[in-house]
């Protein structure tokens, strides 16, 4: 059937929503161009910068066999993309309680024995919008090394695009979620000053000089604030 | 890659950076700040704001968007709702499923509260919310060499001495306690091998206290805060926002009628306590600015605690952040962290010039930005005719080293190359961006929301909904704190509160009292709030749409 709409100037691209085509201008995100068509989101919107995972995006492009996975308010749309995002991802969630949770190898193995199901075949890596080395920290977890799961799936945002696309039936960013507890609960050394500021002001070591502080007059304070010392600007190393 | 002028520009900042490294300009005095902001901060512009014509807090003076939403109509009337059917009694609702509100829930369960009997309701779905994009970091006093009285100095004259007392207080002296909980928890925070937290300066800050997560210090929190939120079992309504509290006959505060979306059906919850954790207002686009906060930011709970009886405070001051990406357009208005600059990135103008220091607080610099761009000219065009300043990246490896920008602001450096600029490499443009509403409904220091006559029973509230704490101007790093320690006080003080509380018969009498209200005043009934949602469809769509379905 002949197209009715033309495309009016060249900016303007062909973008398929969930099968239906739409003309929206060059240059928008995903996001912005499904608005402009005329959808308003319930789901499928969250953040809108990149944090939220809310945006997973599906797609393919005319004449490519390849699935694309990304988010929709971080990716610029291109013609021809044929489009559809997740409104919800079904993967179970381990329940546990952390106080209880043993930090040795068989910990993720444990709440997640399906990560033994993996079989490295690096789609959730394809699929990951951040980039991250998904499978690596999956076959750390199975390995047992909780170190590496929870430092390689740090920059998750917990969309779900790997577990959607799992051959494995495994719950990626429920795997990183646990892993990233325990390490930082029971790996990651305590800050043994922040206990000791803790006794401080248990002890109210600092209550009077509050107190004095909360009663003083704008003037008094200005002058404190103005003439306070600042902290070197010098560069610590980390 | 930038196009051409641009490019010419960034050779500019190149020839200067090696000379900039050796000096910062030098910090303003607190004159010439008061002059700057006078000047040039959007707060001051002529016409923004009005006097509110209706409530308890008649007369004061609020941003003309918000004061549209709190003059306007509900979106029900309540005569149209059948309060005499329950569909969820619970001692406790919060309302928000942000940082705040789940926060809340957690300490309402270490204080007895059994989880079936606590409900979080929330808009969109758990965790969306601006806690989790706070990328920079959240302040504590936890170092020798600081006190929360430092703290209380750096708080108070940073929000223009115009922040209640009692909440400052609170937020400088909970710190500590609230780190060391999320660290109990297993949040990751940054720390040396032997533990000490990783610590820099934020805008306004007189010693490094700001504790981060890399650049995912919100998030990081916020997915913990969650996980452990489901491991307890504490129940969760989705995609179902309130629209209206509930009060008793005696006017305490009794739950809320709450919509979900996707059904369009509405849900009467009978609570003991409520606790209002609904954020702030970012996507009302205040001066028609862009803004950093999530799709859900509409000032819903401001405008529901207002009909019920709450003052509010310091709603006349707004907070632009001054590091909004203004290049590319796709990414117009999104956070770029304050890190940026604690790290040693600065800000310099279209001929590679400093003319600011990099930390003064929020609005100083966000005020210095636009006078670089608009009075001095000095600013960068972009090709959609943007105007903004370079934020100098590079430098940051030079001075900590490389991989620093991957390793410490892996979301910055996502970001900007999935639109394929090289943060590493290139400075990145930035402009003021709206970012958070310093003010809100007042509380008291055990988070209970006050009201004419002092606290309103079973109300309470905490985060960005509420107001006081950061008086005219929020430090970075302070509301990833005010979420936590105020969504603790508010757990921890309903959970007390239901222990005795008794609710009498349900009403919506103080919406209908409102609604009075208005029509004596004149308004028309034109408007009606809260929003919900931001409406970006296309023109052309919206133009076309017929209501028949």
């Amino acid at each position: 059937m002949a197209r009715k709409k033309k495309i009016e100037n060249k900016k303007m691209v062909r973008i398929y929503i969930m099968g239906k085509e739409y003309l929206v201008p060059a240059g928008l995100t995903i996001m912005k161009a499904i608005e402009y068509a005329g959808y308003r989101y319930i789901r499928g919107a969250g953040c809108r910068a990149g944090f939220c995972g809310a945006c997973a995006t599906v797609y393919r492009k005319l004449g490519d066999y390849k699935l694309y996975a990304n988010l929709a308010c971080q990716t610029t749309v291109e013609d021809g993309m044929y489009l559809v995002q997740l409104p919800f991802v079904p993967a179970n969630k381990a329940t546990y309680d952390i106080e209880k949770v043993k930090p040795d190898e068989n910990a993720i193995l444990q709440y997640y024995p399906e990560v033994a199901r993996c079989v490295s075949c690096n789609t959730c890596t394809k699929a990951c919008p951040q980039g991250l080395e998904v499978m690596d920290y999956i076959q750390a977890a199975l390995r047992g090394d909780i170190k590496k799961t929870a430092e390689l799936s740090f920059d998750c945002i917990q969309c779900g695009l790997c577990a959607i696309r799992c051959p494995a039936e495994i719950a990626h960013y429920h795997v990183g979620q646990l892993a990233r507890r325990i390490y930082g609960k029971y790996m990651m050394p305590k800050a043994k000053h922040l206990q000791e500021r803790i006794k401080e002001i248990e002890a109210g070591k600092f209550d009077d000089e509050i107190k004095k502080l909360m009663k003083m007059g704008v003037k008094r304070l200005k002058e404190l604030y103005n003439k306070r010392e600042i902290e070197g600007e010098a560069v610590e190393s980390d | 890659m930038y196009p051409k002028e641009m490019e010419k520009s960034i050779r500019k900042v190149e020839e200067t950076r090696q000379e900039r490294l050796k000096k910062l300009p030098e910090r303003m005095t607190a004159k010439e700040r008061e002059e700057i902001l006078k000047k040039f901060h959007p707060d001051y512009r002529k016409g923004a704001k009005r006097k509110l014509k209706v409530g308890v807090s008649k007369g004061s003076i609020l941003p003309n968007e918000v004061a549209d939403l709190i003059e306007a109509y509900p979106l029900i009337h309540p005569d149209e709702i059948d309060l005499s059917q329950i569909d969820y009694e619970t001692d406790i609702l919060i309302i928000g499923g942000g940082g705040a509100g789940t926060a809340a829930a957690l300490w309402a369960y270490y204080n007895g509260i059994k989880p079936e009997n606590i409900l979080i309701a929330t808009k969109l779905r758990h965790g969306d919310a601006n806690t989790m994009m706070a990328q920079g970091g959240i302040q504590a006093a936890d170092k020798p060499n600081d006190s929360p009285a430092i703290h209380y100095l750096d708080v108070i004259g940073g929000g223009h001495y115009a922040n209640k007392p009692e909440l400052v207080a609170r937020l400088v002296l909970d710190a500590p306690l609230i780190i060391k909980w999320h660290e109990d928890l297993g949040v990751m925070y940054d720390k040396k091998p032997d533990g000490e937290m990783i610590t820099v300066h934020g805008g306004g800050t007189s010693r490094k206290r700001m504790h981060s997560a890399k650049d995912y210090t919100g998030m990081e929190i916020m997915r913990v805060l969650r996980d452990e939120a489901r491991n307890i079992g504490i129940t969760t309504l989705e995609f179902s926002p309130a629209i209206e509290l509930i009060t008793d006959e005696q006017g305490k505060v009794a739950g809320a009628v709450l919509f979900n979306m996707e059904t369009e059906q509405y849900y009467v919850v009978k609570a003991k306590a409520t606790i209002m954790a609904t954020g702030g207002f970012g996507r009302l686009h205040i001066q028609g600015f862009p803004t950093t906060n999530h799709y859900g930011a509409t000032a819903d709970g401001l405008v529901m605690a207002y009909r019920a009886g709450a003052k509010l405070r310091d709603m006349d001051s707004v907070q632009y952040h001054p590091t909004g990406a203004a290049y590319p357009e796709q990414i117009l208005g999104l956070l770029v962290t304050e890190k940026v600059r604690s790290l040693g990135g600065q800000p310099v103008n279209v001929d590679g010039e400093q003319f600011v220091h990099p930390l003064e607080p929020r609005d100083v610099e966000a005020s210095a930005f636009i006078r670089e761009c608009y009075e001095r000219n000095k600013g960068v065009v972009t090709p959609t005719g943007m105007r903004g300043v370079w934020l100098d990246s590079p430098m940051i490896e030079m001075i900590h080293g490389k991989g620093t920008i991957e390793r410490r602001l892996g979301a910055m450096f996502r970001m900007f190359q999935r639109f394929d600029i090289d943060m590493r490499e290139e400075p990145i443009l930035v402009f003021p961006t709206l970012h958070y509403q310093n003010g809100g409904i007042e509380i008291d220091k055990e988070a209970r929301v006050l009201g004419k006559n002092g606290v309103i029973a079973g109300l309470f509230a905490a985060g960005e909904v509420e107001g006081g704490v950061h008086g005219k101007n929020r430090l970075m790093g302070n509301s990833l704190l005010d979420t936590q320690v105020f969504g603790r006080a508010a757990g921890i003080n309903a959970a007390k509160y239901v222990k005795k509380a008794k609710i009498g018969k349900l009403t919506l009498k103080h919406v209908k009292k409102y609604i009075e209200e208005l029509k004596k005043a004149k308004i028309k009934e034109e408007r009606k709030s809260p929003v919900l949602l931001p409406d970006y469809r296309g023109e052309k769509a919206v133009a076309r749409m017929i209501d028949i379905f």
